[in-house]
């Protein structure tokens, strides 16, 4: 039997390894934003498994709401990663360092 | 249910501010490009002072809770939604002729601009965890776009990107503290979560989990170290008509959320929260204030201050008293007002050819424009907390309230800094009246700006009179603050 437990962490191993992907990848921007993707996803499966198990719609509605955003902020987001590839012909983390000080 | 019963009137402010914005975005469709652009910020900074007058003549006496509990609109909330209104349209006013000279005048920097303040409004009324969380990320997509809006800009884009990268993670750290929140109170309205979570043991791990993750995203958000990576890259990068917007407004709404959600939800687990707070905000005052010492960009300098300032602003909130809770209050608005100047002397003499945001740019400033050189000043001793400017009220109440809650060694930690971080701002004064300069390039007048900004600087002084009737109002609103 699948208890509340092991979706949580689940949800709490897709965190990590999304925050993880944050930090340690240091080559390209585009898996910046799959970490950030990944990021919300595993704050849904939290809200779903707690709202299936509060038996409250509420968290359910919360992630439809999140889902909604997260098509919002990769829309920018890539919005962003074109005009940055434009002037900089790179998507190298590594490259984006003149800001400094 | 009838729709009389959700009381949506209570919203009636962020509804024109969302409506005036999509109404002016088809509006200026039918116009020339041009007058497009013109039209569009000009209608955004009535619109912005009209709902500033119109909350002001409704202005609530007591809160009253609409849309399902959803939203509350109370003395508080008003009170932030004047302050954020009128400082964007000031922002608006000192961004024209900086945008003009880099080719971003357009229309639609300013519609994101009034989609931003509309995040912000509802953030300062939010009283669900739905309600916070689509505030704060309207307000931020909003500025990740206005940053990136200087396309041209390799910094810009930079900023942007990094701004965007980490903004995603602080708003998902969120998330997963409310989440943990929701799983443990079985509700997203805050004034619920804080009756459930009445009586929690000290030792309750799951709980304390949940204050790690909120307390985390708020630090991120307010731009407190640790978490004050972003800051400097985006007040450096973005442009400065930009930076103007993102370090004023945007921190009074960021307060809005942290009294709401750490003074209201989560009420009752004070002890767990002081303590991160504490170091918090002790490392953001003494990182803030010694990092700004090694500054060369007078925008990046500014970053650094601005961290400091969140750091005696949170001092206000870790004494976890009414009394802190007003001071921080009065903290935040008055330290909007200056960063609001202090942006707004940036631009003015920012020109086509040079953004002016090296401290050399400042130097003999007092012989090239003396009145501009004198608001410097003013500000600068604001700044520091020199008496007899508002600054140094603010900084007073807060070290007070720290005195008062028996948290003496953080005060007296605050204002040995506070003497450390005197040094740079009073740099600056040194560098406009003491130092030769080194362009005799005329300085372009302005007069319609240099008029707002003598308003914008000489209110920190003149405001002085009333100060007892100002910390008076911010004790009585925080006196009526409704969860």
């Amino acid at each position: 039997m699948i208890s509340l437990s092991h979706y949580l962490v689940l949800g709490a191993i897709l965190f990590g390894i999304s925050v993880v992907g944050i930090f340690l990848n240091r080559k390209n921007v585009v898996i910046l934003l799959m970490s950030i993707e990944l990021l919300l996803l595993a704050v849904n499966m939290n809200f779903v498994a707690f709202s299936r198990y509060l038996d409250d719609t509420a968290g359910q509605v919360f992630v439809f709401f999140i889902l909604t955003v997260a098509a919002a902020e990769a829309a920018i987001g890539l919005a962003i990663l074109i005009v940055l590839f434009r002037s900089r012909r790179t998507i190298n983390i590594e490259e984006l360092d003149s800001l400094k000080g | 249910m009838k729709v009389e019963a959700l009381k949506a009137a209570a919203a009636a402010p962020e509804m024109i501010v969302a409506f005036m914005a999509c109404l002016i975005l088809v509006a200026a469709l039918y116009m020339k490009k041009e007058t497009g652009h013109k039209f569009t910020y000009g209608v955004s900074v009535v619109t912005l002072v009209f709902v500033a007058i119109q909350i002001m003549m409704n202005f609530s006496e007591t809160g009253t809770t609409a849309l399902n509990n959803m939203f509350v609109d109370d003395p508080m909330a008003d009170l932030l939604k004047i302050a954020i209104c009128l400082i964007s349209a000031g922002v608006f006013v000192y961004s024209r002729q900086y945008n003009q000279d880099r080719g971003i005048f357009k229309g639609e920097y300013y519609i994101l601009g009034m989609f931003g303040v509309t995040g912000m409004m509802v953030m300062a009324s939010a009283n669900h965890l739905l309600t916070l969380y689509l505030g704060l990320e309207l307000m931020s997509l909003c500025l990740y776009a206005m940053i990136a809006f200087y396309r041209d800009d390799k910094l810009a884009v930079e900023a942007a990107m990094k701004y965007f990268v980490l903004g995603a993670l602080a708003s998902s750290i969120l998330l997963y503290g409310m989440s943990l929140l929701y799983g443990l109170t079985g509700s997203l309205e805050l004034s619920v979560i804080r009756d459930s979570l009445a009586g929690t043991e000290q030792g309750n791990v799951a709980v304390a989990l949940a204050v790690v993750f909120i307390v985390v995203a708020v630090a991120f958000k307010l731009g407190a170290v640790p978490f004050h990576m972003w800051v400097p890259d985006v007040y450096q990068g973005a442009p400065t008509s930009t930076t103007a917007f993102v370090g004023a407004a945007p921190k009074i709404a960021a307060f809005a959320i942290t009294l709401r959600l750490l003074a209201g939800g989560l009420e009752d687990l004070h002890g767990m929260w002081q303590q991160m707070l504490i170091i918090i905000a002790l490392l953001s005052i003494a990182g803030g204030n010694i990092i700004a010492i090694a500054q060369s960009n007078l925008k990046r300098m500014l970053a650094y201050s601005t961290i400091s300032h969140m750091g005696y602003f949170l001092c206000g909130i870790l004494a976890g008293t009414e009394e802190g809770y007003s001071a921080s209050l009065f903290y935040v608005l008055v330290y909007a007002v200056m960063s609001l100047a202090a942006f707004g002397i940036v631009l003015f003499l920012a020109t086509k050819e040079n953004e002016s945001d090296q401290l050399d740019d400042l130097k003999g400033l007092s012989k090239r424009s003396p009145w501009i050189a004198f608001l410097l000043m003013v500000l600068m001793f604001s700044m520091a907390g020199i008496p007899p400017t508002a600054g140094f009220f603010a900084k007073f109440s807060v070290i007070q309230a720290l005195v008062n809650a028996d948290l003496i060694w953080v005060a007296a930690i605050g204002v040995i800094l506070a003497v450390v971080g005197a040094y740079y701002y009073l740099r600056i004064i040194k560098l406009a009246y003491f130092d030769a300069p080194e362009s005799d390039e005329a300085i372009k007048t302005n007069v319609g700006m240099s008029a707002v900004l003598t308003v914008n600087v000489l209110l920190i002084v003149a405001i002085l009179p009333w100060i007892g009737s100002l910390l008076a109002l911010c004790n009585q609103v925080i006196s009526q603050f409704t969860l």
